[in-house]
């Protein structure tokens, strides 16, 4: 369905791809050469290598399977920030879609896929609620970048692993109301209108709570 | 790289600031300062990459709404659409002291800002933003006093060119100054250049009050 009609954005990739083609070219073999903890290598590397799969070969099964696991949350983010069911469906498919499309920027020793797909989903919302335009800062590289080190894939993987974790375990006042802070797109103010908590509980509560995250991080 | 990433940046900017620049729930006035300070300040931008991580839990730990039956083919159909990506990245700064965000809403560098007197020799231009909060350029001499942008609500002054100082602190280049209603200060811009701020407020601004006030803050003084 895609190889057929795809042509063009196949095109644009391979341009992207060309001062890298012997990284990528090189690339499936030494995952399949580690065949024997392939599980729980995969499991530990989080996604990354379906995005590989979605990046380098344009592989529909790969993307499903991110789309199976990531769209249904994208859609519930965008339902509590205030978009109705349809709208949530549409702009989940939209998230997904760029998804794709971009896959030649994901850099997995910057960012983890779910990191990726949030900063995909919050622009996304930005966009339908017709909210304040959010300028992004200036790109620190130029040109084409180098095939990111495995070492630093891995760590950012184990990095994120701990912080889902360190998140999970947070008291369930102080979750609360980072998620209402990420989620409903509030701000410290807006949370305290919403909640009825005074300013400076809610300003606390979230500094407890992202010290507790860093303290989990070392 | 950029070649402005050389300042000896000191005044950083605070949590609130940062996990509301990255949850996306700041007005554009302040986006546009978070972003030019993000964009001269490393450690800022490290920390910003820590708090995406936090959204990113946050997403990855959500519960799973229930999608449309046909909402992987409806996506793939989408791809199929969907035109050609073009990356578009901001060109790398050559010269000049404006970071690329700012650029974007002067349509230039600092050549290309069109200056408005307001008083005491200061001038100003107002960027065009979403109305929730202001922001603008300020162009003070050196050692002059700053206008009184009197401290209701947030406001946020992000130096791009020399400095100013008050009795407390020194804020150069890079250096961004959180200021809340519970901040009286008297800043004065430092000798030698004009000082070239980013200034955005949350607070309604009143500009026919700026002139008198500046008077006020000179007879004070």
């Amino acid at each position: 369905m895609l190889t057929a009609t795809d042509e063009s954005a196949a095109n644009a990739k391979r341009v992207v791809l060309i001062p890298r083609t012997g990284h990528t070219t090189a690339e499936p073999c030494s995952v399949k050469a580690i065949n024997v903890d392939e599980t729980s290598r995969d499991k530990r590397m989080l996604w990354v290598n379906q995005m590989y799969a979605v990046r380098d070969g344009q592989d529909t099964a790969a993307f499903a399977e991110l789309f199976g696991h990531f769209a249904p949350r994208v859609k519930s983010f965008l339902m509590k920030s205030g978009a109705n069911h349809d709208v949530a469906e549409e702009c989940a498919q939209d998230v997904m879609a760029t998804l794709w499309r971009k896959a030649h920027l994901f850099d997995p020793a910057k960012a983890s896929v779910s990191t990726w797909i949030f900063t995909i989903a919050r622009n996304r919302r930005i966009d339908f609620l017709r909210k304040d335009r959010r300028p992004e800062p200036e790109e620190l590289t130029w040109g084409p970048e180098a095939e990111p080190d495995q070492a630093d894939v891995l760590a950012l993987a184990e990095d994120t692993e701990k912080l889902g974790e360190a998140l999970a375990a947070l008291p369930e006042k102080q979750r609360n109301l980072i998620e209402k802070a990420y989620f409903g797109d509030l701000s410290h103010s807006e949370i305290a209108a919403q909640t009825g908590l005074p300013l400076g509980t809610i300003k606390s509560r979230i500094r407890l709570a992202l010290e507790r995250l860093r303290h989990a991080m070392t | 790289m950029n070649g402005k990433m050389t300042h000896n940046i000191k005044h950083h900017l605070t949590e609130e600031l940062l996990m509301g620049y990255s949850a996306g729930s700041l007005p554009e006035a302040f986006n546009v300062v978070v972003a030019s300070h993000i964009s001269l300040c490393d450690d800022c931008r490290a920390a910003l990459a820590e708090y995406d991580a936090v959204g990113g839990q946050v997403l990855a730990k959500a519960d799973a709404a229930s999608l449309a039956e046909d909402s992987l083919e409806a996506t793939l159909a989408k791809i199929t659409a969907m035109p050609v990506a073009k990356d578009v990245k901001a060109p790398a700064m050559e010269s000049g002291i404006f970071p690329a965000p700012l650029r974007e809403y002067v349509a230039g560098d600092v050549d290309a800002v069109k200056w408005r007197k307001v008083g005491g020799g200061v001038s100003q231009m107002i960027l065009k933003t979403s109305s929730k909060a202001t922001v603008r350029l300020l162009k003070i001499p050196a050692g002059a006093a700053m206008p009184d942008h009197g401290h209701q609500g947030t406001e946020l002054t992000l130096v791009l060119q020399g400095a100013f100082a008050d009795d407390h602190d020194h804020f150069a280049a890079g250096d961004v100054e959180v200021a809340n209603e519970d901040m009286t200060h008297t800043p004065v811009a430092a000798p030698g250049v004009d000082c070239i701020c980013l200034a955005a407020t949350d607070a309604p601004l009143q500009f026919n009050g700026l002139i008198p006030r500046i008077a006020q803050k000179f007879m004070r003084i």
